[in-house]
C-alpha cells in the first residue's frame, strides 16, 4: 500500500493555521440577532413567579421567551426536558428564559434583568441521595413520558433506568471462589471543556425550512430530533455543521438548537445565534458523567477469576437526554476485557441534581474501567499477587464470550495478550514495586487494561459520494464532521489508494450539510473510519467499476483485462494501452466530437450486520462489531511529605489493527491520554451542598497546561478486524479509557492507600491516608 | 465612537463601543474570525493577538487601548516557520486553539529566538489545548526555535 499507512498531514492544515478555517460561532453577518440565556442560581427549586417586563423593555429587545413558550419535552431515552424550565429548576444553571436582542450585549444585559423568584427545594447531591427512601423525588411524572423501547424506569422513585447483565451462575461463581474482594468507587461529573464552546444559529424560512447551523458532532440526529420534537418534516429541516473545535462526545447532544429554534419562531423566522459563554458552557450544557460503583470480584488463590458482581450507580443529572445509553454502554462490557463467566452486574441511572451528561470520549467505559481496574487491583493486593500478572491470567481471548454473551474471535476482538506482553517491556514492569528515591521520594507505577464496543443505533447508516472533477481529481463528500480527529484525511487516503491516485487530488468537502451530504450517523464512537470508511471503498469502487465501463468501450478491450493506475486505466498486459481518468471521467469525447458517458459520480453506503438492543432484563445483544483493546500504564514520583506527585511517563499500547496515518494516530493517542491524565488528576466538579457548582471557569476548573505532559510512549501492535476498512480498529478514545485507573493504581502504590475517587488531588490523597474519609 | 486601528499592516476603521474588547472589534467589525474566543476571561490564549510585537489576550484588552499601536492577527502571518512548524509536527487537532498558540509562540520566537525549555514553558502555559497531548506543540516551537529561521513573512 502506498498511501495507507503513511503520516499524511490533515487536510485542513492550511487552513486551520491561517486562521481561514471557520467554525459555527464565526458566522458574522449583520442581520444576524443574538440570544443569551438566563440560567438557574439554583439547583433544586419551584419558580414561583417570573417577570421579563424589564427585559423586554431593555434597549434593542426583540424578544423574551421563557419556559410557556412550548410545552415540548426534549430528551433522547426518556423525554423529561423541557426546552426552558417550567416551573421548577432541576440544576443550577438550567436555563429559564432566552433573550432575542440586536446585540449580544444587549441580550445579556437583558438576560441579567429576568427576574425570577424561586423556591429552593431540597437538593439531590449524588446517587447515593437520590436512591435514599427519604429523597425528594425529581420527576414525579416519570411514568407518563415517552421513553426508548429499551428503556425501563422505575416510577415514584429517581431511577430513570435500569438494566441487568448476567451470565452464567453468580451464586454458584462466587461459591467457588478462595478469595473475594469488595471495591467502591466514585467520582462526580466533569467537563469536556473543548476550547470552542457550543453555538448555534437557527432562521426559519418564509416556507417552513428550518436553517441551522450547530457546533455539533451529529448534525444528522439534529435533524432528526428536532423534526420530531417540533412535528417538521425532517426533509425541511437542514443542519450545516463547519469545523468544530473540540468536541469529545459533548457536542452530539442536542440542546441549544430547539432553544434557538423557539428563539427564531419568536422574531418571525430571522436568522438567530446563541454563543454559550465559558461559564455556561461548564454548567448549563451537558457534562461527564458521574459515577459510584460497589465491584465484588471473586478468585482461586492463583488468581483466575471465577465471578464477578457489580452494582452501578450513574449520576444521570437532572434530565436522562444520553445517560441511561452511556450506563447502558458501560454496563455491556462491565468485565473489562476479562474472560468471567459467573457474572451479574445490577446498573442504575438515576436523577441528581447535577448538569446531565452527554457522551465523553469512552461512552460510559472510562467510567466503568475505573470500577473494574481498581477492583482488579485490589484483588491483586489480597492475593499477594503481580497486578500485571493477574490481568495476563485473566486477559480475555478468542472463544470467550463477552457479558453480553456475544462469541468473541480473533478479529472482533483485539489482542490484549501482546499488547500486555508489550507494556510489561516498555514499562520495565519487573521493577513494579515502589522504589524509595530518597528519604521522601518514591517512584511508583500503575498498570490498567481496557476494551470497548462501540454501541449505536443497531440501523446506522453512513454514505459516501466520489464527484469526479474534469481534470480527473475527485470530491470526497461524507456526513463525517471533522472534530480535530483527522477522519476525513484518513477517509481520502482509503479512496486514493482504492483508486490508484495521488492523495492530493481527492478534495474532502470539510462542511456537512445535511441537505446535500450522505448521511453519516454521528461522528462519535470511534465510527468514521470504520463505517464512513467502508462506503468510502465502496464508492471508490463504484467510480472504477464505471472508469473501467467506459475505458473499455475507448479502449476496445475486455474490462477484465483492465486495469487503474496513476489516475488512469490500463490494460494490464500491456500498460501502454491506457488512457487518462481526465478524458473519460466527465465522458469521453471522440476526435469527430461524438461523445458518451458523463461525470462519474461513486456510490458508497455502510449498515453493520447483526446489530442488536441490549435485552435490559438479561443484557443479551449486539451493540457493536469489535471490542478494541490495549493495555496502560503510569508512572509517578510522589512526595511522600505531601503527597504532591509528578507524573514521569504514560505508556499506551493498543490494538489498532492496521495504522492508516501514524502520525494523525500517535496524535489522537497522546492527546486522549492527556485528557485522561487531566482528568483523573485535576478535573471535577466542586459542587456546595446545595448543589452549587464552583468552579465554573477555566481558570477554576483547571485542565492540563503546556509543560504539565510527561513523557508519552505510544505503540500499536495490528492484528486486523477483518471487517474494518484495511483492518483498521478505531482508536478515537482509546488512549483515554484506562488511565485514570492506570494512574489512580500509581498513586495508590505510592502513598500505601487505596484511592478509589477522582480526581487525585494531593489532598485527597492526605485524607484517605491521614485524615479518615473524603 | 471611531476607531482606527493598525492591523496586519492595514489601517481600519470600527464604528465600537468604548466597552469593546479589542477580540470583539477584530472578529465583529473586521471579521478577523481567526482570532477566537475560548473564555474572555485571559485563561486560554485562543484569543492571542500581537500588539507592538507582544503576545496579547484580545480579551482582556479594550479596542480603544489598541488604537495607536500595531495589531497582528493569525491572519496577518502567512508561510512563517511556526505555520509550517505547526502543520509538519501534526501540532493541532481541531485547530480552535491553534492560531492563539500559534501567535504567542511566534512572538516567542522573535523576542527570543533563542528561548530554553523553561522560558518556552512559561510563554506557553497561557494558552490551553485541549486535543493535543502538547508534545506536538513543543516539537513545532522547538523546530523553529533552533532552526533560527527569521519568523516573519507578513502578508504586505
Ligand atoms: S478568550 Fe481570551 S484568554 Fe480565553
Ligand atoms: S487542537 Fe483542539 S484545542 Fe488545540
Amino acid at each position: 500500500m502506498e498511501i495507507v499507512g503513511k503520516s499524511v498531514p490533515r487536510k485542513e492544515s492550511l487552513d486551520k493555521v491561517t486562521g481561514a478555517a471557520t467554525y459555527t460561532a464565526d458566522r458574522i453577518e449583520p442581520s444576524i440577532l443574538h440570544a443569551r440565556l438566563a440560567v438557574s442560581p439554583y439547583a433544586h427549586a419551584r419558580i414561583v413567579s417570573l417577570d421579563a417586563s424589564a427585559a423586554q423593555n431593555a434597549p434593542g429587545v426583540l424578544a423574551v421567551l421563557t419556559g410557556d413558550a412550548s410545552e415540548v419535552l426534549v430528551g433522547e431515552e426518556i423525554r423529561d426536558r423541557p426546552i426552558l424550565a417550567r416551573d421548577r429548576v432541576r440544576y443550577y444553571g438550567e436555563p429559564v428564559a432566552v433573550v432575542v436582542a440586536e446585540t449580544e450585549a444587549q441580550a445579556q444585559w437583558a438576560a441579567n434583568l429576568v427576574q425570577v423568584q424561586y423556591e429552593p427545594l431540597p437538593v439531590v447531591n449524588s446517587p447515593a441521595e437520590a436512591l435514599h427512601p427519604d429523597a425528594p423525588i425529581l420527576h414525579e411524572r416519570l411514568k407518563e413520558y415517552e421513553k426508548s423501547e429499551d428503556v425501563v424506569s422505575v416510577p415514584g422513585t429517581n431511577i430513570a433506568s435500569i438494566v441487568h447483565v448476567i451470565k452464567g451462575d453468580i451464586e454458584r461463581g462466587l461459591a467457588e471462589c478462595e478469595k473475594i474482594v469488595e471495591n467502591t468507587v466514585s467520582f462526580g461529573p466533569s467537563d469536556h471543556a473543548a476550547m470552542e464552546t457550543r453555538s448555534a444559529v437557527v432562521q426559519i424560512m418564509p416556507d417552513g425550512r428550518v436553517f441551522i447551523d450547530t457546533s455539533s458532532q451529529a448534525p444528522f440526529a439534529v435533524k432528526k430530533y428536532m423534526a420530531r420534537y417540533f412535528g417538521l418534516e425532517p426533509g425541511r429541516v437542514i443542519v450545516r455543521t463547519l469545523f468544530v473545535g473540540g468536541a469529545y462526545g459533548g457536542k452530539s447532544s442536542v440542546q441549544l438548537e430547539p432553544i434557538v429554534y423557539l428563539a427564531s419562531r419568536a422574531v418571525g423566522g430571522r436568522k438567530v445565534k446563541l454563543v454559550n459563554t465559558r461559564e455556561q458552557d461548564i454548567t448549563t450544557s451537558p457534562v461527564r458523567i458521574g459515577l459510584q460503583a460497589k465491584v465484588k470480584l471473586g478468585s482461586t488463590h492463583d488468581g483466575k477469576i471465577k465471578a464477578v458482581q457489580i452494582v452501578y450507580h450513574f449520576d444521570g443529572g437532572a434530565y436522562n437526554d444520553k445517560s441511561s445509553a452511556i450506563a447502558l454502554s458501560a454496563a455491556s462490557d462491565c468485565t473489562g476485557p476479562y474472560s468471567v463467566e459467573n457474572l451479574h452486574c445490577e446498573c442504575l441511572t438515576v436523577y441528581t441534581n447535577h448538569v446531565f451528561p452527554a457522551a465523553f470520549r469512552g461512552f460510559g467505559h472510562t467510567e466503568m474501567t475505573f470500577a473494574i481496574e481498581r477492583g482488579i487491583d485490589a484483588l491483586a493486593d489480597e492475593l499477594g499477587m503481580d497486578p500485571w500478572e493477574l490481568r495476563m491470567r485473566n486477559a480475555i481471548v478468542p472463544g470467550d464470550t463477552t457479558p453480553t454473551r456475544n462469541m468473541l474471535n480473533s478479529s472482533n476482538l483485539g489482542d490484549l495478550r501482546t499488547c500486555l506482553e508489550r507494556m510489561r517491556e516498555l514499562s520495565g514492569w519487573e521493577d513494579w514495586k515502589v522504589q524509595q528515591l530518597n528519604d521522601h521520594t518514591v517512584r511508583a507505577k500503575g498498570i490498567a487494561c481496557f476494551w470497548k464496543n462501540s454501541s449505536f443505533a443497531s440501523n446506522a447508516v453512513s454514505g459516501v459520494i466520489l464527484l469526479f472533477n474534469q481534470d480527473g481529481s475527485v470530491n470526497l463528500e461524507t456526513g463525517v464532521v471533522e472534530l480535530g480527529t483527522g477522519s476525513k484525511t484518513v477517509l481520502a487516503q482509503m479512496v486514493a489508494e482504492r483508486l490508484r491516485m495521488s492523495v492530493d487530488r481527492v478534495h474532502v468537502k470539510f462542511k456537512v450539510n445535511t441537505l446535500d451530504t450522505p448521511e453519516h450517523w454521528e461522528t462519535v464512537a470511534s465510527r468514521s473510519t470504520f463505517f464512513a470508511g467502508r462506503a468510502a471503498l465502496k464508492a471508490a469502487d463504484d467510480a472504477s467499476k464505471q472508469l473501467i465501463a467506459i475505458a473499455a468501450t475507448v479502449l476496445r478491450a475486455d474490462p477484465d483485462d483492465l486495469e487503474l493506475g496513476d489516475e488512469k486505466v490500463f490494460v494490464r498486459a500491456d500498460p501502454r494501452v491506457q488512457i487518462p481518468y481526465k478524458d473519460i471521467c466527465y465522458g469521453y469525447r471522440y476526435p469527430n466530437g461524438n461523445s458518451i458517458g458523463g461525470q462519474i459520480i461513486g456510490r458508497g453506503h455502510f449498515i453493520q450486520r447483526w446489530m442488536s438492543p441490549l435485552d435490559p432484563a438479561t443484557g443479551e445483544g449486539q451493540l457493536g462489531p469489535e471490542w478494541n483493546v490495549g493495555a496502560q500504564a503510569v508512572e509517578i514520583e510522589m512526595d511522600t511529605r505531601d503527597y504532591s506527585y509528578r507524573i514521569v511517563k504514560a505508556i499506551s499500547v493498543n490494538d489498532a489493527g492496521k495504522v492508516l496515518n501514524p502520525k494523525g494516530a500517535f496524535g489522537q493517542v497522546m492527546g486522549a491520554m492527556a485528557m485522561g491524565l487531566s482528568y483523573a488528576s485535576h478535573e471535577g466538579f466542586d459542587y456546595t451542598d446545595e448543589g452549587i457548582l464552583l468552579n465554573t471557569t477555566l481558570r477554576t476548573y483547571s485542565v492540563l497546561r503546556y509543560g504539565e505532559n510527561p513523557e508519552y510512549i505510544v505503540e500499536f501492535i495490528e492484528s486486523p478486524c477483518l471487517d474494518a476498512p484495511f483492518g483498521a480498529r478505531s482508536l478515537g478514545e482509546y488512549g483515554l479509557i484506562s488511565i485514570p485507573a492506570a494512574l489512580a493504581s500509581a498513586v495508590s502504590r505510592a502513598a500505601g492507600v487505596r484511592m478509589n475517587v477522582l480526581p487525585l488531588f494531593p489532598e485527597t490523597i492526605w485524607r484517605a491516608k491521614d485524615g479518615g474519609s473524603v | 465612537m471611531k476607531l482606527r486601528l493598525n492591523v496586519n499592516g492595514e489601517i481600519r476603521s470600527a464604528d465600537v463601543r468604548p466597552a469593546e474588547l479589542l477580540l470583539d472589534v477584530l472578529r465583529e467589525n473586521l471579521g478577523l474570525t481567526g482570532v477566537k474566543p475560548g473564555c474572555r476571561h485571559g485563561d486560554c490564549g485562543a484569543c492571542t493577538v500581537t500588539v507592538d510585537g507582544l503576545p496579547m489576550k484580545s480579551c482582556l484588552m479594550l479596542a480603544v487601548e489598541a488604537a495607536d499601536k500595531t495589531v497582528e492577527t493569525i491572519e496577518g502571518l502567512q508561510d512563517s516557520p511556526v505555520q509550517r512548524a505547526f502543520v509538519e509536527k501534526f501540532a493541532f487537532q481541531c485547530g480552535y486553539c491553534t492560531p492563539g498558540f500559534i501567535m504567542n509562540s511566534h512572538a516567542l520566537a522573535h523576542l527570543h529566538p533563542k528561548a530554553d525549555k523553561a522560558t518556552v514553558r512559561e510563554w506557553l502555559q497561557s494558552n490551553i489545548c485541549r486535543c493535543t497531548s502538547y508534545e506536538e506543540i513543543q516539537e513545532a516551537v522547538e523546530a523553529v526555535l533552533s532552526s533560527g529561521q527569521p519568523t516573519s513573512r507578513m502578508m504586505n
